[in-house]
């Protein structure tokens, strides 16, 4: 396969998101814009300017005209995803990390880092209709964690609350009431901080990566961990294909670490796995630094990564991927 | 192709009137109900002699179904940075590169290969050559019988490392069974092993350097071969990464040998890379 590499951002990628029709492909890096570009040829459709600081992630609407944005400005924004135009603005007192629509596209949960003597803090806002009743109010703030909040996200009929981070716990509250329901096992969970959560197609299972070199799939519901991937390098990114039993984990060593150490091979592919048999598939090799976001399309024909070297690579599979046996 | 004519100067000028020049029209026959379409043309190259091109080619319709909603997109207008980039901006670019998914193990391979297969059963047989004895499809170098006759033959075994001074005593009588002797060493090895690699390693040392990452030793081998015998062929791997570090060692038994090497192949194009030949600066002069 030859990749479509984007060359929009000047600083490194953090989060990448397709849309559900798979048309569109939404892209956060530390510069302060949020980029837009059809995902089938890599066409730069638009950006959305106002942001003040890098952005750590973006949810879509499943309608694919709504954006949010989460920066580290400590503003979360709505956008309209056709124009680009700015619809609203959650204003925070601290770096907002992750940030996710509900199911429904009424609510979003959007996680605050630790700031100024301020913990971290998972706050739930409603989603108005209409624009001119649009207002900041929580609906639920939930506190507790310690350290950075990487990811949040909506569990099944949007009555839980699933969120993971800096203390390598996973966490399902109550979306109602903010009550703690579950904690991952210290045991089996992840032995450092967990950088990325991504969900299956059907929500019933997610993926973790984390910096312990390894990526788990959790039960949605139960909270087990089902299968581990391990690999040689922190994990900063991990997915799981809607189309066959595959992950794929993406990571290297810390941007910090990359000249300190002698290797020369720095790790930075994007590795398959097989979902079920933990083994191994293939790597991806091509960006120049580690990878720090990994998406498959919702057709699960092709996946694009995001890495440190501020290159997005869309990457569409040649025909005998889809006859891989392991 | 066919249709070819001799070129007259006396043709150039009715075409340059217009009469013959007009070539035929493009002829399209098909597509069949397979799909098949050949296509006619006519052309001229470069000598200006008329050609005749026949293509035939098959068409192939190919259903994709997309999402109407995705299509409206497709048409939205631009925003934001995008509004005002041009096609000269380059932010998208495909891959130069081909990419492949690297498979861990070739498919459909088992997680241990089956190990200490018999190497004479292997198709490849052949390509076994011991650098020691020289025996084909027997066994590799390493694991050579006469392993510790190859010291004193002045052959460099272990192929990675350099002979230390340790393994080059005099070990065993020349001329074992079977093996073969390098003409400079018949005659029953009058000179001393030891001393004899020393000088060999010292004198007629030459250092190539620019060398690819893919060179081999076995590539020198075949490079320098053909200039006279050699005793010693190092080539430098990175004991990290095991990437070769692009620069190698040769001793040539005979000094007019390594002469010649240094004179044809000083500059010489080795892999697209130009190589550097020179004399090896001697061990001392360098501390």
């Amino acid at each position: 396969m030859r990749p479509i590499l984007l060359k929009g951002h000047e600083r490194p990628l953090t989060f990448l998101k397709y849309n559900r029709d798979g048309d569109l492909l939404f892209s956060c890096a530390k510069d302060h814009t949020p980029t837009v570009w059809y995902a089938s040829n890599g066409e730069r459709l638009g950006t959305y300017k106002g942001h003040n600081g890098a952005v750590w992630c973006c949810d879509v609407s499943r309608d694919s005209t709504r954006l949010v944005t989460s920066s580290a400005d400590q503003t979360v924004k709505l956008w309209d995803c056709e124009t680009g135009l700015q619809l609203f603005s959650f204003n925070f007192d601290a770096p907002a990390r992750a940030v996710s629509f509900s199911e429904g596209d009424k609510m979003v949960v959007i996680t605050t880092d630790p700031f100024m003597e301020q913990q971290s803090a998972i706050h739930v806002k409603l989603i108005e209709d209409d624009r001119s009743l649009q207002t900041s109010e929580d609906v639920l703030t939930i506190t507790g964690p310690q350290g950075r909040i990487n990811r949040a996200m909506w569990g099944p009929l949007n009555k839980t609350i699933i969120s993971a981070g800096e203390d390598a716990t996973v966490r399902i509250w109550d979306a109602e009431t903010g009550k703690l329901l579950k904690e991952s096992d210290p045991e089996t969970g992840h032995q450092k901080a967990i950088t990325s959560m991504s969900k299956s197609a059907d929500g019933s299972h997610f993926i973790t990566g984390s910096h312990d070199k390894t990526a788990k799939l959790w039960d949605t519901r139960t909270l087990k961990v089902l299968k581990t991937y391990t690999t040689e390098r922190p994990v900063n990114a991990a997915a799981i294909s809607p189309l066959l039993d595959h992950v794929v984990i993406g990571g290297g060593q810390e941007a910090s670490q990359v000249t300190m150490t002698s290797t020369r091979a720095g790790k930075f592919e994007a590795k398959f796995f097989h979902k079920i048999f933990e083994e191994e598939i293939g790597g991806v090799k091509g960006h120049f630094g580690p990878i720090n976001a990994l998406a498959f399309n919702p057709d699960g024909r092709s996946f694009s990564s995001g890495g440190e070297d501020g290159y997005v690579r869309v990457h569409f599979f040649d025909a005998d991927y889809y006859h891989i046996k392991v | 192709m066919g249709g070819r004519r001799d070129f007259r100067w006396g043709d150039a000028a009715e075409e340059d009137d217009g009469i013959e020049g007009v070539l035929p029209p493009t002829q399209v026959i098909g597509p069949d109900e397979k799909g098949v379409k050949i296509i006619i043309e006519w052309r001229k190259n470069d000598d200006g002699v008329r050609t005749k091109v026949t293509k035939t080619v098959r068409v192939k319709k190919q259903v994709k179904k997309l999402n109407p909603a995705a299509i409206r997109r497709r048409s939205l207008k631009k925003f934001g940075d995008a509004l005002g980039q041009n096609a000269s901006d380059n932010l998208t670019v495909v891959s130069t590169e081909e990419i492949f998914l690297e498979r861990t193990r070739p498919a459909g391979a088992k997680a241990e290969p089956e190990k200490g297969a018999d190497l004479a059963s292997l198709g490849n047989a052949s390509l076994i050559v011991c650098r020691t004895c020289g025996k084909k499809g027997d066994h590799w170098t390493s694991k050579c019988p006469f392993k510790d006759l190859a010291a004193t033959k002045g052959f460099s075994v272990g192929g990675e490392k350099p002979p230390t001074d340790d393994d080059m005593g005099p070990s065993a009588g020349p001329g074992g069974k079977g093996s073969y002797v390098p003409p400079s060493m018949r005659g029953g090895g009058k000179a001393d092993g030891g001393e004899s690699m020393r000088r060999g390693r010292d004198d007629n040392s030459i250092r190539v350097t620019n060398l690819s990452e893919d060179t081999r030793e076995q590539d020198l081998q075949e490079l320098f071969r053909p200039f006279g015998a050699i005793s010693r062929i190092y080539v430098a791997f990175d004991r990290e990464t095991g990437l070769s570090r692009g620069f190698a060692f040769i001793n040539f038994v005979n000094r007019d040998d390594a002469i010649r090497a240094i004179n044809k192949l000083d500059g010489y194009g080795y892999d697209n890379l130009i190589l550097r030949v020179e004399w090896a600066t001697p061990r001392a002069d360098r501390s």
